[in-house]
């Protein structure tokens, strides 16, 4: 993957009167990967793709997004996008929907037909907008973002409203797109499906960058859980061991990091010092217990006195 | 060689051929905003309802009334006019009177409807921000959904006066009048002042779309303006307090009515001017004031468009 970067952000700040919505954020977006954007509700997340967009001015930073300033014709005609849902005419049909959007973009509306297809559309595409299902407008957004055949896509929570299958249907879609060498910008709260489709992840809470990484890299290496009695013993033991690299408690549970290959040898100590061990078992770290870890960690940080 | 202050001329022509490059890319934006607005437009039943309501009123105040009152004893709204007035009003060569005649009030009102309809309705339905994401800038996507705007009030006031001219005809033709219209010179001069009228309520209703984000408030403060308050405060600065005058021949809705007016042939003895037509201001002067509240309208909507965040 090459690293050149197509969306380059540098301490962007966005305030409104006395609320900073975004605070000096940094990211970057290399081209031809899947980047995912995840925060809580209200944590800049929707802020900060308005700002790439040209919606929004930012307050202070730096932002350019393939090579030039967000909101230029030359840069907006290369980027699909939907944000925070999909917004189009409820007296239009799915299909005249996307003409309308075709000649805003003078891009002709020779791929409506194809984008209707790979959105599983084509056979509603002659209904109007107003009698479309939550899911089906979710689709005609991303449609809307890809008549363009952009190289940069920005998706704000496309999988919303969508069922179980629309929502496989979508992974495939946005994995495709990456695949075929296009940059995905998505912005979701399913971290599972993030874990799945995305190389690299920004995590933002209360407007502010918290970590930037590879799914890999944040999920780490897989952890040993361990169910034992009695529980001094348990934790006095394999405090002793030296290849333990950290223990946590969760939710009465004990979770070990330390190298597969020593499994063994943990069970035996356990068993050697007369523990009642219960279960002890592998597991890998989700996407989802790191998120929480991240963002209940900078909430404590920013409470704390 | 080239001094400092001179650049040589193959610079020149780079810098005009890109300019000029630049400019038709623009000029091309607009054309695509301007067809995409105009889709969208005749596919919207609003727009559609809203002409039929301008036809409808303006055949029944202008034609269906003063018909019947002259085919009837020549009681009704038209009461002390003799029948022949009457009759000549609806008569083809009245054509601009008749369709003009409720331009300053209740098509202006439509109109101003319109103007809110077409650049409010962006916001109540989110679509701001998906026409702003797609390539044109935020003047460009203005100034093709003005283009839209006016093409779409000129389409407009033409279905009016055609069918006023086809019931005027078709009046003229039952009763063995002449079927002469007023000169093609006339007939433009109040065609282009119609549009003007229109034009004006329909920019400052699009203003309003644009300045308050939405349609009902701005429809809301629209009717009441032109149907209300004007005509109170053009009254009051008229009779009590015609220290007021000056601020009364500024309102849009009184130099719509002196532009009307100024345009209109004279009337049949005995028949009163249309509400809202008036001879208040000076044509020129009313005409410069029509267009300077579609300038300002244009320059305040693309004020607001331009520095306001999309949120």
């Amino acid at each position: 993957m090459s690293a050149e970067a197509v969306v380059e952000i540098r301490d962007l700040t966005k305030r409104y009167d006395t609320v900073t919505a975004v605070d000096q954020v940094s990211l970057s977006v290399r081209r031809g990967e899947v980047y995912g954007f995840l925060g809580p509700n209200g944590a800049g997340k929707t802020t900060t793709l308005r700002m790439l967009l040209g919606l929004i001015r930012a307050t202070s930073g730096d932002l350019t997004v393939l090579g030039r300033r967000p909101g230029d014709a030359g840069v907006l005609a290369r980027i699909g996008s939907m944000i925070e849902g999909p917004a189009f005419y409820p007296f239009l049909s799915g299909r005249a929907n996307l003409e309308v959007i075709a000649r805003y973009a003078g891009t002709g509306s020779a791929r409506i037909d194809e984008t209707l297809e790979t959105v599983d559309l084509a056979s509603r595409g002659g209904d109007k907008f107003s009698t479309y299902s939550l899911g089906m407008k979710q689709r005609l957004g991303v449609a809307a973002a890809l008549l363009k055949d952009p190289d940069l896509v920005v998706l704000d929570e496309p999988t919303n409203g969508l069922d179980p299958a629309g929502m496989r249907d979508m992974r495939a879609l946005i994995r495709r797109l990456g695949d075929s060498g296009r940059t995905v910008i998505l912005s979701s709260h399913m971290l599972g499906e993030v874990q799945q489709i995305c190389d690299r992840v920004g995590v933002i809470n209360a407007g502010r960058m918290v970590v930037e990484s590879t799914v890999e890299e944040l999920r780490g290496d897989s952890e040993l859980v361990i169910r034992a009695t009695p529980a001094d013993v348990v934790r006095a033991t394999l405090d002793q061991l030296a290849y333990v690299q950290s223990i946590r408690t969760l939710d009465g549970e004990l979770r070990l990091r330390v190298d597969e290959r020593h499994t063994g040898e943990v069970t035996r100590a356990l068993v050697l010092a007369g523990v009642d061990v219960r279960e002890v078992r592998r597991i890998d770290r989700q996407l989802e217990d790191v998120f929480f870890e991240i963002t209940a960690k900078e909430l404590s940080h920013a409470d704390a006195p | 060689m080239p001094t400092p202050h001179e650049r040589p001329e193959y610079e020149d022509a780079g810098m005009t051929a890109s300019r000029f490059a630049r400019w038709r890319s623009l000029m091309s934006d607009v054309v695509n905003v301007s067809r995409a607005e105009l889709f969208k437009l005749a596919r919207r039943p609003a727009a559609w309802t809203l002409l039929a309501a301008a036809a409808l009123l303006s055949q029944v105040f202008g034609y269906l009334i003063p018909y019947l009152s002259f085919a009837g004893d020549g009681s009704g709204p038209i009461e002390g006019a003799s029948k022949d007035a009457i009759l000549a009003r609806t008569l083809p060569d009245q054509i601009i009177a008749s369709t003009l005649g409720g331009f300053p009030v209740f098509a202006g009102a439509l109109a101003l409807v319109f103007g809110a309809l077409v650049l409010g309705s962006e916001y109540g339905w989110g679509t701001v921000k998906t026409v702003l994401t797609q390539r044109p800038g935020r003047t460009t996507v203005l100034a093709g959904q003005a283009i839209a705007l006016g093409v779409s009030v000129a389409v407009g006031v033409l279905v009016l006066f055609v069918l006023g001219a086809a019931s005027s005809t078709a009046i003229a033709l039952a009763q063995g009048e002449s079927t002469a219209f007023p000169s093609v010179f006339d007939l433009l001069a109040g065609y282009g002042a119609g549009v003007a009228i229109m034009l004006m309520w329909a920019g400052l209703g699009g203003m309003l779309g644009v300045v308050l984000r939405g349609v009902a408030l701005p429809i809301g403060l629209g009717v009441v303006w032109v149907l209300g308050v004007e005509n109170l405060v053009a009254g009051v600065a008229s009779s009590v307090l015609t220290a007021l005058r000056p601020l009364r021949d500024v309102l849009p809705g009184i130099n719509a009515g002196s532009l009307a007016s100024a345009v209109m042939p004279s009337r049949p003895q005995g028949l009163e001017s249309p509400p809202g037509v008036n001879s208040d201001v000076a044509d020129g002067r009313a005409l410069v004031t029509v267009a300077c509240y579609v300038v300002v309208s244009l320059a305040a909507a693309l004020w607001t468009y331009r520095r306001r965040d999309v949120v």
